[in-house]
């Protein structure tokens, strides 16, 4: 480990606490303007949280402490996850400490926090968020693992750190089973991020969300971590996403260098991304609950055709 | 572009693999439609990219072919036939998609293995996606099973007919000039009978529900 190791470890923790926010301003912005509203001002999220850190805590009455300290563990838990997704550069001492496998985890174990968090005060939308984000989850897992396999296979590697670096320094080569595996992440981090197709972001009080009805119940503070929190997973989302499909541009111990480009080329790369997304939750339509596990059945479905083109067409 | 050739074209066979697995999942006509001129499209990409590497001429006028009468003929006159028949916004019940899709994945790893060690003796640039083609023919007879529309049927039968093309073309680069016409005559003639035959069938049974032609006599 050395000192530049340190070094790019607490830039990219720090670049994901505070860019986190600022990529879900920016989704927001995209949407608005697609949809022809006028957007709140780039810098929302960030206000939001400073108001809500201001405010009074209010807590229900039987509250236990799992409710006090489920917030602190998801957000730590998105916040590891931000350090070990190599953002911008591969030279990361904590990664070690988990790898792909171990990443769809620490995700598990944040939903498992949050839905019985959510339980806890025992309100009828916090049990029936729970369930639906329990039912999201659990097909949402395997699909997100087989992509991660369909990368790990091309690399002989389940260490994301190892992944992004042997598929940044290698020559340009075409993977169909990566296009594969790209169709179903962008399926499962839909359903993971709360995205349209399967939850609406925007809204509260409506008897078809799934992450709003979890932290209804929380205030202040609490909220004001379990929305950074939900951004920082975006985030992770985001540069997993980035890191296994468009790799250029992360620096690794070699070139300590590239670590000052990288920078700028992660924010164009999320930039474009945030497009993206805005547009594919402009353009679809909220699916049905009873249609969400066919959507992440199918998402499943390609990933593992991904990796069967991966043993077909061999390694190239 | 010679050095990624082989590479674009399984990224393509790929696409066409996608899109099987799309259309049996789809429910609204229009979109079945869209799905099988994208696959069309990706057919077409196919066969210009493996003529340009192998250098045969032969398969540019292929793709040509499928250009004319699978991206744009075929698709247009679908359309005008769903929108006569009046069933374009129709969705299709489909029960159990899971169930299907879970099938489908049996299909493709059986043709999968199958294909493997024909693919080792093909000395064919594309002879690696041989398995792909096959899975392809593999899922339009799954549609062709599952689906009870008649529109969907004849979309099953003309992808079933894309795979088929996609399996000759990658692993013999191509099949003789003459066949290729015969094929594309045949295609264009079924289609041609089919659309008569949907409009008797409506005429007949009010509906597109081709379970009621499995009783012979009505009572």
């Amino acid at each position: 480990m050395s000192w530049l190791g340190v070094f790019s470890q607490l830039l990219a923790l720090v670049t994901a606490l505070l860019l986190a926010p600022l990529l879900t301003g920016w989704i927001n912005q995209c949407r608005a303007l697609l949809q022809n509203k006028s957007a709140p001002g780039l810098l929302q999220p960030y206000r939001m949280l400073h108001k809500l850190f201001n405010k009074e805590s209010v807590m229900a009455e039987h509250a236990s402490p799992l409710y006090r300290t489920a917030p602190y563990l998801i957000f730590s838990c998105m916040l590891l996850a931000c350090a070990i997704v190599p953002t911008l550069s591969t030279d990361l001492p904590l990664s070690p400490a988990a790898d792909a496998i171990a990443l769809v985890g620490l995700f598990a174990l944040a939903r498992v926090f949050l839905s019985l968090a959510a339980m806890d005060v025992g309100t009828a939308f916090g049990s029936l968020g729970a369930r639906r984000e329990m039912l999201v989850g659990f097909l949402a897992e395997p699909a997100l693992l087989m992509v991660l396999f369909c990368a790990s296979m091309i690399t002989r590697s389940t260490s994301l750190t190892t992944m992004v670096e042997t598929l940044a320094h290698r020559e340009l080569a075409i993977y169909p089973s990566l296009l594969l595996a790209g169709v179903a992440f962008v399926m499962v981090s839909l359903a993971e991020n709360a995205r349209v197709p399967v939850d609406n972001p925007d809204t509260h009080l409506e008897l078809t969300m799934i992450h709003e009805a979890l932290i209804l119940e929380y205030s202040a503070r609490h909220l004001a971590l379990l929305e950074w929190a939900a951004s920082l997973k975006l985030f992770a989302y985001s540069c997993i996403g980035l890191a296994l499909f468009f790799p250029w541009g992360v620096a690794d111990a070699n070139a300590p260098l590239v670590l000052l480009l990288a920078l700028p080329v992660l924010v164009i790369k999320l930039a474009i991304g945030g497009v993206v997304l805005a547009l594919i939750e402009t353009l679809s339509a909220k699916m049905r609950i009873f249609r969400v596990p066919e959507f992440l059945g199918t998402a499943f479905l390609v990933a593992v055709i991904g990796l069967l083109v991966n043993v077909l067409l061999g390694a190239g | 572009m010679i050095k990624f050739a082989p590479q674009l074209i399984n990224l393509f066979a790929t696409l066409i693999l996608l899109l099987s697995f799309a259309m049996i999942s789809q429910r609204r006509i229009v979109s079945l439609i869209n799905l099988f001129m994208m696959q069309g499209v990706a057919l077409v990409i196919t066969s210009f990219l493996l003529g340009y590497a192998t250098h045969q001429p032969d398969l540019y006028v292929s793709g040509g072919l499928t250009l004319v009468l699978k991206v744009i003929f075929i698709p247009w006159m679908l359309h005008r036939m769903i929108r006569k028949l009046n069933v374009r916004w129709d969705i299709e019940t489909l029960f159990n998609v899971p169930t299907t899709m879970l099938v489908g994945i049996a299909l493709v790893i059986f043709s999968f293995s199958l294909a493997l060690p024909v693919s080792r003796l093909s000395s064919s640039l594309a002879g690696g996606s041989l398995g792909i083609a096959l899975s392809c023919v593999m899922l339009s007879f799954l549609m062709l099973i599952t689906r009870s529309k008649a529109v969907p049927q004849v979309i099953g039968f003309l992808s079933m007919e894309n795979g088929l093309i996609f399996a000759a073309t990658a692993v013999t680069n191509g099949m003789p000039m003459i066949v290729e016409f015969g094929i594309a005559l045949d295609v264009l003639v079924g289609v041609l009978i089919l659309g008569v035959f949907m409009f008797q069938i409506r005429e007949k049974f009010d509906t597109l529900d081709i379970h009621h032609l499995e009783t012979l006599k009505e009572d």
